[in-house]
């Protein structure tokens, strides 16, 4: 892959790897949408420089769950979360990399690490719902 | 295989492709069937497939879903077995815009009918193959089924035969209570497709070769490009061209701005090379443009008097003695719509054709401005419509679409004009600046005499022919204004050469913080309370004319709205102090909402924290639940969010907001949880996208006064104004 060592790895997945599930929304690191997991960490990809990533891992949507079986793209589905849809791809990310630290998370913990991630549809009650719904699920599992 | 075409009134039926039935409306004039124009299609393939074309574009108001399930109910089909599409822009369909909540609200009685009309086909069509009669025949789930017999035959088998069949155009809708589908709680259509990253937003569309574009736009509305040096910007890795794009449009403010266009092979790299340009900038005669102006402007017409009527009834300055004279004055800012995906549009010309992928709330209209703008006759222009990050209004005007053919005329290829978040906040269309100032003499009884209300402001009206400037500005001026003795709404026209344009509820979004601020202010100053106050306005069962287009104003719906949110609220029940309740309900569109907001307020850091909210709509009959439930959750917090931060501000003739750390959002932290009520309806469907939006703002603010006796009367309600208003009240008490 040629890419320039500043060009964010929003653009490398969206324009030259073709995963444009990681959606642009103000290219700044304020909204979120952009929201992709390095080595499990939730980033801004718009703002991580590809130089930086080295032999790290990028987790994008399409790798959360192929077939939409984690248990938030399920609860997303049965809340029926999103509206327009545009923001969510980073919502989920957000979401599946608090769960992935902290798998019982108070509401207070939710709204903090959420609260990088946008949505101007305003689904943010579904969303919080949806990962308590989620931390439930895994812990009847456990 | 040729379409065998048999038009009969008002639905055109042909065998699709592959040989099966494909029917669509047919809106022309000459049918004089439906009000509306739209033209949906629906094909059911022989192998069992049904597909439906929808017409109105998807914005998050859940038309595709409801859509399919108004189809669904009268085809017989399960609602998630058919497979949707959106519909190009057709000639035929120049209602099929999202725009006014009248997305359901024009789909309920064609979609149905189409649904009906096809049903109605495939039953004929397995009752001839039977040889029975069609009304011994049954249908389930996609299945024909002769009752006496047993046989089944499923809606592909059929489906051919069925195209050859008379259509006929009175096939009877299911009556109300045999509803099966509408009324329930339907999940979205969409939602796997966007939790895998699946959906194809209007960014991620891809054709081969395609180029992105960036484009530097003149930073004064209205201003050209003095100088270019655009050689850095062409030494920059991955740019193959830089051209220029000419003002299109009003030469004081154009649709299109001046600006120049960095065209590469993907999106850094334009940005890139866009941040090289060596750009300077005649900024035209609007250097001097700033809101700190328009505040002079707006309060000096409210202190002169100097507006223009725009509705009277009887002598609204009819002073008697004992009225209590009550009076303030409300500001409403600029507000852009910052949709989560900012502008973008994919443009590929070639030869003479010009193919479209926008993500457009207006697919019709917006490929007629291309064609006029590139001088050819519509039937060259294909336009596309994309799923979209979110509409409130933005993508009603087609300037970014047609800025994207401006540059695809000088590239060769495919290319995308991709806007960035700063220059979706510059070089957008706001909801009008304004002033408020409301005027009223109450009885000594506590009635309404006289009703005042004059607006100083940027109407999007202005300079319309024919339209006075409070047209736009004043919709839904039924509420409260009609409920006084006598009342006159009146406006001053402030001059601006900024794009004003729709937003979410356009005019209500303004009016109702004023006017629903107003009546607490009224409540509070002769010690009545704001519900009961409210509902004595409203009492006695009456209809008063509404907006054209718009169904009559409904007392006992109003009152019923208001009754049921302070009911689920508790209204009555006393809070802790610095905890109070706030209410307020518009009606919009048709559609009935209120909503009562609880807030504790922190007065030492002047923080106004808005814990919950319960809320009541009547839209009349309702398709999905849920997607109403989506919109009013939505709706409350979109409002919640520009009361306390949506500002737009000019100076110098320049946008101050860049980006989302100035032009702030309501986040995760500060939501409420939120209660909502749906009333039973008989009514006519009505929207519910944007009723919920107008009476956010205000409930918060009146719940705010409720808490603390501080009233916000400017918005966004920021922390100084906060502390400001907690001061005065601190003072006058």
């Amino acid at each position: 892959m040629d890419a320039p060592a500043t060009m964010p790895v929003l653009w490398v997945l969206r324009d030259l790897l073709g995963l444009t599930g990681t959606k642009f929304g103000c290219g700044a690191g304020h909204c979120g949408a952009c929201t992709v997991h390095f080595n499990g960490t939730p980033v801004r990809s718009c703002l991580l420089p590809v130089s930086s990533v080295g032999t790290g891992e990028i987790r994008t949507i399409e790798g959360l769950g192929v077939a939409g079986e984690h248990d938030l793209q399920r609860l997303w589905k049965e809340l029926d979360v999103p509206q327009c849809g545009y923001c969510q791809a980073g919502q989920l990310m957000s979401a599946a990399a608090l769960l992935a630290r902290d798998p019982r998370p108070t509401d207070e913990a939710i709204d903090a690490a959420m609260a990088g991630n946008l949505c101007r549809c305003g689904t943010y009650p579904r969303i919080r719902e949806a990962i308590r719904q989620a931390a439930a699920a895994a812990e009847t599992r456990r | 295989m040729t379409p065998h075409l048999d038009r009969r009134g008002f639905v055109v039926l042909s065998s699709s492709l592959l040989g099966g039935l494909m029917l669509r409306l047919d809106e022309s004039p000459e049918s004089g069937v439906w009000q509306t124009s739209l033209s949906p299609i629906l094909r059911i393939e022989p192998d069992g497939t049904v597909i439906l074309a929808v017409p109105i574009p998807e914005i998050g108001q859940g038309i595709r879903t409801a859509s399919a399930m108004l189809v669904a109910e009268e085809l017989d089909v399960r609602w998630d077995a058919i497979r949707l599409e959106q519909a190009d822009a057709i000639e035929t369909d120049q209602r099929a815009i999202a725009a006014g909540s009248h997305s359901v609200r024009d789909s309920w009685e064609p979609l149905r009918r189409l649904g009906a009309t096809a049903r109605d086909q495939l039953v004929r069509a397995a009752a001839a193959r039977w040889g029975v009669e069609p009304s011994s025949c049954e249908t389930n789930e996609g299945i024909v089924r002769h009752a006496g017999s047993g046989r089944r035959l499923a809606y592909g088998a059929v489906a051919a035969e069925a195209a050859r069949l008379t259509v006929r155009t009175d096939v009877p809708l299911r009556p109300r209570g045999a509803h099966r589908v509408v009324g329930r709680p339907t999940r979205g259509l969409d939602v796997d497709d966007i939790v895998t990253g699946r959906r194809v937003f209007g960014i991620d569309v891809r054709r081969p070769g395609m180029r992105v574009a960036v484009v530097a736009r003149a930073p004064v509305v209205g201003g050209r490009v003095a100088t270019l040096d655009d050689r850095n910007a062409r030494a920059t890795p991955g740019v193959v061209d830089v051209v220029r794009v000419a003002p299109y449009g009003d030469g004081a403010a154009p649709t299109v701005p001046a600006g120049v266009a960095v065209i590469a092979t993907n999106t850094w790299a334009a940005m890139e090379g866009r941040r090289a340009l060596r750009l300077t900038w005649d900024h035209g005669a609007h250097r001097a443009e700033s809101t700190a102006n328009y505040e002079r402007l707006a309060v000096g017409h409210l202190d002169a008097r100097d507006d223009t009527m725009y509705r009277e009834h009887g002598d609204a300055a009819l002073r008697t003695p004992g009225d209590r004279l009550i009076r303030a004055r409300y500001h409403l800012p600029f507000l852009p719509h910052a949709t989560m995906e900012p502008p973008d549009c994919t443009v590929e010309i070639r030869g003479e054709h010009c193919e479209i992928w926008a993500p457009t709330q207006i697919p019709m209209p917006t490929r007629n401005a291309v064609a006029r703008f590139l001088g050819w006759p519509a039937e060259r222009v294909t336009l596309h419509v994309t799923a979209m990050g979110g509409g409130f209004g933005r993508r009603l005007d087609a300037d970014y679409v047609l800025e994207a053919v401006a540059v695809a005329r000088q590239v060769s290829g495919p290319v995308m004009v991709l806007w960035t978040r700063e220059d979706d906040l510059q070089h957008g269309f706001f909801r009008p600046y304004a002033w408020h100032e409301i005027e009223a003499t109450v009885r000594p009884d506590g009635s309404l005499q006289t009703w005042q209300h004059r607006q100083a402001g940027t109407s999007r009206y202005a300079g319309r022919a024919g339209r006075h400037p409070g047209s736009s500005e004043f919709l839904s001026g039924t509420w409260p204004a009609a409920f006084a003795g006598a009342h006159r709404l009146g406006y001053a026209l402030v001059e601006s050469p900024f794009d004003r344009g729709p937003l979410r509820a356009p005019g209500n979004n303004g009016y109702v913080f004023a006017v629903e601020s107003f009546l607490d202010e009224i409540a509070a100053a002769t010690q009545q309370d704001p519900l009961a106050f409210r509902l004595r306005l409203l009492a006695g069962d009456r209809r008063l004319p509404a907006e054209e287009g718009d169904p009559e104003f409904e007392t006992a719906r109003m009152r019923a709205v208001l009754e049921t949110a302070a009911r689920s609220a508790e209204w009555s029940r006393p809070r802790p102090p610095g905890t109070g309740l706030g209410l307020a309900a518009a009606y919009v569109f048709g559609s009935y909402v209120a909503h009562v907001v609880e807030v504790r307020v922190d007065t030492r850091d002047a923080i106004a924290h808005c814990e919950r909210v319960w809320s009541a709509i009547d839209c009349g009959q309702v398709i999905n639940p849920l997607g109403v439930r989506a919109q009013m959750e939505g709706g409350f917090l979109d409002g919640l969010s520009v009361a306390k931060y949506g500002e737009i501000t000019v100076v110098d003739g320049e946008i101050q907001e860049r980006n989302f750390q100035q032009y702030r959002l309501l986040r995760m932290p500060e939501v409420p949880d939120i209660h909502v009520e749906i009333i039973a309806s008989d009514a006519p469907p009505m929207g519910a996208g944007e009723p919920p939006y107008p009476p956010a703002l205000p409930a918060f603010t009146n719940a705010i006064a409720r808490a603390t006796g501080a009233r916000l009367r400017v918005l966004p309600a920021r922390s100084e104004r906060l502390r400001a208003a907690l001061e005065t009240s601190r003072r006058d008490a």
